[in-house]
Parts: structure tokens; C-alpha cells; sequence
């Protein structure tokens, strides 16, 4: 388990600093003028490359990088071109916002997507295995952006239109201010996240789980005399969880992308949308912060489904 | 009063081919601390047979009755069947392999069983029972071994560990479906032993599936011999060997290998499909001792020799035994 850890947190290490190159590598081949931009239209020369010393951009481009790198394994992450505020601070202003839509939109999905992958599997066929599959089937193709643009169309536009204001428009409220306006804010970001997902793990638990009910074990937990709920909890999901563990782990990768969508349709102040405005910006420091901070918590992230993973099935050695 | 009572089962499953008519017409009984074999080759129904007796066959049809201990297993309701299955009927399968779940230690699936039925004891008493039932079917340091996976079992020690869980709850009976099929020759031997010693020791009956008749003529008081879903021959053991009257038991015995321990090597043909059984009776295609009767009118199962123990579905001279093997 040790060995297995260290080894995982190398490869981490590994990946992230790859994707500093990977960024700066873009920016290198794709050069900014975000000095000409900040120092005005009518900036003379002089001003301009005043603003590039100050930002440091004069200097060479690896000599840029190893400052980078050094101020970042100090935990320094610059400081953003405009406003000159720590990059760190930007995250962490944007986080709570990120952490709230991923979370509860994981949370979401994930409930959804195993509690009606169990009950079709437990009534293969019945009218609400049907149900339920068309319910996957029309959200499977269903892009998370246009899910959220109709979501904000239907339930926020036509709605408040009619005179019900159940939702907002966009937005957020932070849990510690008020949990009732920070779910209001929230519920059709979640959904437009989750639905999509939910679908898949429907189908991902159904399948999973109509192969371990047929399972010899199932029909020992049988002969014991259990309640059957326990017999497809505790000895069917048990089992079926697995590959859905594995898929929520490769999953977590594209929750990012689908977090940057999602947050920038109904205007959260996260970390996807800090990012969008940056890159518009060509906010270089921001953009690195964000993307460095992201993969390193899909990384983590990813070493703890391992864990789980291995919790889960006792066969499964770490190597 | 026999312990079991089964009359007229039959068992029947929609698919889309057809209708699988698995069981049909199976009559027999168990009486306490007695064996019964229940011997006939691959897909003659008597997995099917002895599941639906404890509600475990699903999405079938069923009609019949088995009165075990004067309740109607057949239609009694699923918590009825569910207080008895474990603590009255314990059951062991084909592949201990499989049969116990890869995610939890023997020990809480054992405790899990006795809890689920004695709703007073403690954990800790039902730990401490389970590692006696451990040491009782012969696994070695059973205290400690109590927290270890299936995993680490061999299959041998794992179907130990299946007969353990059966029998903790000291059920009346044991349904045993080829407990040993899936062993090796020397350790078949070592499992078979534990049982018969349980059963000693506890006075349970069991129902012993099994395709290997070196089996039956260890354990058995009695004999059951199934063909395409239904009762051929039907005798205490001696009788099945020694004095046979079923054209399919002298089939399977002339099969039986030299040495115990294989499968029956089977005999010339097949089965016939259960969806479009042939009119008569069943094994008429393969009889070597067919007559025209044979495919006009399916043969009940009457006395052979006027010994009501000693039955026979066959249309030939009941007055007449014939033995084959040795
Ligand atoms: N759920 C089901 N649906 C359709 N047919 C079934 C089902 N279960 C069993 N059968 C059929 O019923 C017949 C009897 O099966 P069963 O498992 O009882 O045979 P068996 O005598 O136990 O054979 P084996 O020695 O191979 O275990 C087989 O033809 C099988 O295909
Ligand atoms: S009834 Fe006829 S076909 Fe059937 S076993 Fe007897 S002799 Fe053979
Ligand atoms: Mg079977």
C-alpha cells in the first residue's frame, strides 16, 4: 500500500509538471501581447516594454519558467497581470464554487445513476427498467451545455415568465451564507452536470449488477434465509460497485471540462470561468494556477478511487 | 411421517423458444437422517428440482407440493420460506469457488447466517460458534482463519467452509447439489467425509445430487434416478445396484468408469429437447429395449417386484431385475 502510494504520488508529480511544459510550451509558441494591451492603445514603445520588465516578460522564456517552477514548489503561484492579486488567492475565491458545483453534482449523479441501475436490475424489464432506460437513452447524447441552456430556458425563464421565481438565473451563494439560496443557485447547474452522467451510471450499474445477481454467491446469500434487500445490497451492490468506482475515476477527468461549460452557462464564479476569462485575457499566471490546481485534484482525486477500489474488493493487490 | 414430501413438482420456464418443461411430475420423500441420491445426467432437472423446493427458482412456473415438516414449501410465502431456508434446509452447491462472496470474510458470512435467523445472540457468541462449526468440518487454526477471505481458501477448505454455513443452524435437512464435483479425487473424499460425519453427529437428512454413482454407493440410503426432468427408477441403494429395473439406471451403471471419481461418461445419444418432449416415455430413443408401446404412452412409475420402495417409470416386466454392474 505504502510503495503503492509513493508511487502514485510520483507519477502525479510527474504529470503536473509535464503540463506546466505542455502550458508554457503554448504560450511560447503562441506569444502574448498582453503588455501592449495593458499598457493602452497609444502606449509608446518605451511604456510597453517597461510593462514587460515589470511582468517579467523580457526575461528569456526558460529563465521565466525556472521562476515559475521555483516560486511554485515555495507555493507561490504569481500574481495575475492586471490586478496584481496572488493567483492563489484567485483560487482560492473561486474554489468553494467549483468544489460545491463538482461535489454535488458527483454526489447527484452518482445516487441517481446507482439507485435506478439497482432497481432495473432488480426488475429486469418491468415497466420501470423500461422507464428508466428511456430516461438514459434521451440524456446519454445529451451535451451538459445544451442540457443547461434549456434547463436555464425552461425552468428559469418560462417559469419566472409565468410568475414562479424558483430559480435563479445564475449566480452563487456561498452554503456558509444560506444554505436554502446556495441549493436554489445550484440545483440546475447539478442537474445540467449530472443528468447526463446519472445516465450512463444507470446504465453502467444495471449491467453490472444483472451480472452479479446471476452470480453463484447471490443464490448462497439466498439459501441463508436474508431479507432479499439485503441480498441486493449488501451482497449484490457490494460486488456491482466496482466497475462503477473505476468509471467515476476516469470520470472525474471530464467532470473538469464539463465544470468550465457549465459554470460559464449560468455565470458561477468558479474556477472553470475564472479560467475562460483569464485565457481571454491572456492572464498567463492565472491560466497556469487553474489548470496546475485542477489536474493536481484530478490526480489526487484519482489515487483516492484507487484506495476505495482496493478497500472495496480485497483481492485487488496495490502494486 | 417423512421429512419431506414432494408430489407431482413440475417446473416449467417461458423462453422464447418455448416452454422448458425442466421438472415434470417429480414425486419422492426424505425421511429424517436419512441420505437420498438424486443421480441422472447433465440437464435432467435436478438442480431445478430441489431449488424450487426452497423458493430459489425464479420466473418459473410451479405446480405440485412438498410438505416439509407439515408446511407446503410450494405455496408458502416468501418469508415462511425465508425463515426456513438456513435454519431448517441448509444448502451447499457445485463450486465452492463461487459459491461464497469474494468481498467478505468467511467468518461475518457465517455470523451473517446465524443472525439472520437467532435474533438474540450476540456477535461475539456467533463468531465464537462459527469458528467451533470451522474446527468441526476440519479447517486447521480455525480461530484465526475465522478473518480471511475466500481467497486465501483452497477449494477444498472453501467447500468446508460452505458445509460449516449450512449446517450451522442445525437444519433438518442438507441439499447438497454435487458438493464435490468440482474437487479433486482425494479431496471429494475428505469433504464426503465431513459430511457423513455431520450428519452423525446432527441426525440431519440429506439430498445428495451428484452425476458420480461411486458417490451414491457410498452415501446414500436411497436412490432417485431423474431423466429429461422426470423420475425413471426410484429404490434403496443395494436394489439400484444389484437388482435394477430401468433401462436408463443400467445405461448410466454400464457407463461408470472403473475408477470412482469421473463423470458418467453418457450413454449413446442425447436427451431430448424439453420444450418438444416426444410423446411416450422419454429415454425411448435411446432404449435399447424399446418396444412400440414405448412411443405411444408415457410409462408411470408402479412397484417393481410389488416392493413399494423399489419404483420403475418403464413399460417392461416388473417382475423381472436385471443387475449390470458389479
Ligand atoms: N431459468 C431457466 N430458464 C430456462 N431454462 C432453465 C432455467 N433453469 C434451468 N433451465 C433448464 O432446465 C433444465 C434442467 O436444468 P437443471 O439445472 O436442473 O439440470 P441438472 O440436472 O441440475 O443438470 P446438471 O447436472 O448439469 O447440474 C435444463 O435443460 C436447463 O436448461
Ligand atoms: S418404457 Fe420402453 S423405452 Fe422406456 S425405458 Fe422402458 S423399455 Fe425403454
Ligand atoms: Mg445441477
Amino acid at each position: 500500500m505504502l510503495v503503492f502510494l509513493i508511487r502514485r504520488i510520483g507519477h502525479g508529480i510527474l504529470v503536473l509538471w509535464l503540463i506546466t511544459l505542455a502550458v508554457f510550451g503554448l504560450f511560447f509558441v503562441a506569444p502574448s501581447n498582453v503588455a501592449q494591451s495593458l499598457a493602452g492603445r497609444q502606449a509608446t514603445p518605451e511604456t510597453i516594454a517597461l510593462v514587460k520588465h515589470r511582468l517579467g516578460l523580457d526575461l528569456p522564456i526558460w529563465r521565466q519558467y525556472l521562476n515559475f517552477i521555483e516560486n511554485a514548489a515555495h507555493g507561490n503561484l504569481g500574481f495575475d497581470y492586471y490586478h496584481q492579486v496572488p493567483v492563489t488567492t484567485i483560487i482560492g475565491q473561486a474554489l468553494p464554487v467549483t468544489v460545491s458545483l463538482a461535489l454535488g453534482a458527483a454526489v447527484l449523479w452518482l445516487l441517481l445513476g446507482v439507485f435506478n441501475g439497482v432497481i432495473s436490475a432488480v426488475h429486469p424489464r418491468s415497466l420501470a427498467d423500461r422507464g428508466l432506460t428511456l430516461f438514459s437513452l434521451f440524456f446519454y447524447s445529451f451535451p451538459s451545455f445544451l442540457l443547461g441552456l434549456l434547463l436555464l430556458y425552461f425552468l428559469y425563464f418560462r417559469l419566472t415568465l409565468a410568475g414562479f421565481e424558483w430559480f435563479p438565473a445564475g449566480g452563487y451563494t456561498g452554503i456558509t451564507q444560506e444554505l436554502g439560496s446556495w441549493v436554489q443557485h445550484l440545483i440546475l447547474p447539478w442537474l445540467a452536470l449530472a443528468l447526463l452522467l446519472a445516465a450512463t451510471y444507470t446504465r453502467l450499474t444495471r449491467g453490472s449488477m444483472l451480472d452479479v445477481l446471476g452470480e453463484d454467491y447471490i443464490r448462497t446469500a439466498r439459501s441463508k434465509g436474508i431479507r432479499e434487500s439485503r441480498v441486493v445490497v449488501r451482497h449484490g451492490l457490494r460486488s456491482a460497485l466496482t466497475p462503477v468506482v473505476t468509471q467515476f475515476g476516469i470520470d472525474l477527468g471530464q467532470l473538469v471540462g464539463g465544470v468550465v461549460v457549465i459554470e460559464s452557462v449560468f455565470s458561477l464564479p468558479g474556477l472553470g470561468k475564472t479560467a475562460v476569462t483569464a485565457i481571454n485575457q491572456q492572464d498567463l499566471p492565472v491560466i497556469i494556477g487553474i489548470v496546475l490546481f485542477a489536474s493536481a485534484a484530478v490526480v489526487v482525486a484519482n489515487i483516492l478511487v484507487d484506495i476505495v477500489y482496493a478497500v472495496l474488493d480485497p483481492r485487488v493487490r496495490l502494486h | 411421517m417423512a421429512l419431506l414430501e414432494v408430489q407431482d413438482l413440475r417446473v416449467s420456464f417461458d423462453t422464447p423458444d418455448g416452454t422448458v418443461r425442466a421438472v415434470r411430475g417429480l414425486s419422492f420423500s426424505v425421511d429424517r437422517g436419512q441420505t437420498l441420491a438424486v443421480v441422472g445426467e447433465s440437464g435432467s432437472g435436478k438442480s431445478v428440482a430441489t431449488q424450487t423446493i426452497t423458493g430459489l427458482t425464479r420466473g418459473a412456473q410451479i405446480s405440485g407440493t412438498a410438505y416439509f415438516e407439515g408446511t407446503d414449501l410450494i405455496s408458502a410465502d416468501a418469508a415462511t420460506l425465508r425463515r426456513l431456508r438456513g435454519a431448517e434446509i441448509g444448502m451447499i452447491f457445485q463450486d465452492p469457488l463461487s459459491s461464497l462472496h469474494p468481498h467478505y470474510r468467511i467468518g461475518w458470512q457465517i455470523v451473517e447466517m446465524i443472525q439472520a435467523h437467532d435474533h438474540e445472540i450476540s456477535k461475539r457468541a456467533a463468531r465464537r460458534r462459527a469458528a467451533d462449526l470451522l474446527t468441526l468440518v476440519g479447517i486447521p487454526r480455525a480461530a484465526e482463519r475465522i478473518d480471511d477471505y475466500p481467497h486465501q481458501f483452497s477449494g477444498g477448505m472453501r467447500q468446508r467452509v460452505m458445509i460449516a454455513m449450512a449446517m450451522a443452524l442445525d437444519p433438518a435437512l442438507l441439499i447438497a447439489d454435487e458438493p464435490t464435483t468440482a474437487l479433486d479425487v482425494t479431496v471429494q473424499a475428505q469433504v464426503l467425509n465431513v459430511m457423513r460425519r455431520l450428519q452423525e453427529e446432527f441426525g440431519t437428512a440429506i439430498i445428495l445430487i451428484t452425476h458420480d454413482l461411486g458417490v451414491v454407493a457410498e452415501m446414500s440410503d436411497e436412490v432417485i434416478v431423474m431423466y429429461a426432468g422426470a423420475m425413471m427408477e426410484r429404490a434403496p441403494r443395494r436394489d439400484i445396484f444389484y437388482r435394477n429395473h430401468h433401462p436408463y439406471t443400467q445405461g448410466l451403471l454400464a457407463s461408470l468408469p472403473a475408477q470412482s471419481g469421473k463423470r458418467l461418461t453418457p450413454i449413446a445419444g442425447s436427451p431430448p429437447s424439453l420444450i418438444n418432449l416426444p410423446k411416450g416415455c422419454p429415454f425411448a430413443a435411446r432404449c435399447p429395449h424399446v418396444f412400440d408401446r414405448c412411443r405411444v404412452e408415457t410409462p408411470p412409475a408402479t412397484d417393481v417386484q410389488g416392493d413399494p420402495r423399489h419404483q420403475s417409470a418403464c413399460w417392461l416386466d416388473h417382475n423381472v431385475t436385471e443387475a449390470v454392474a458389479s
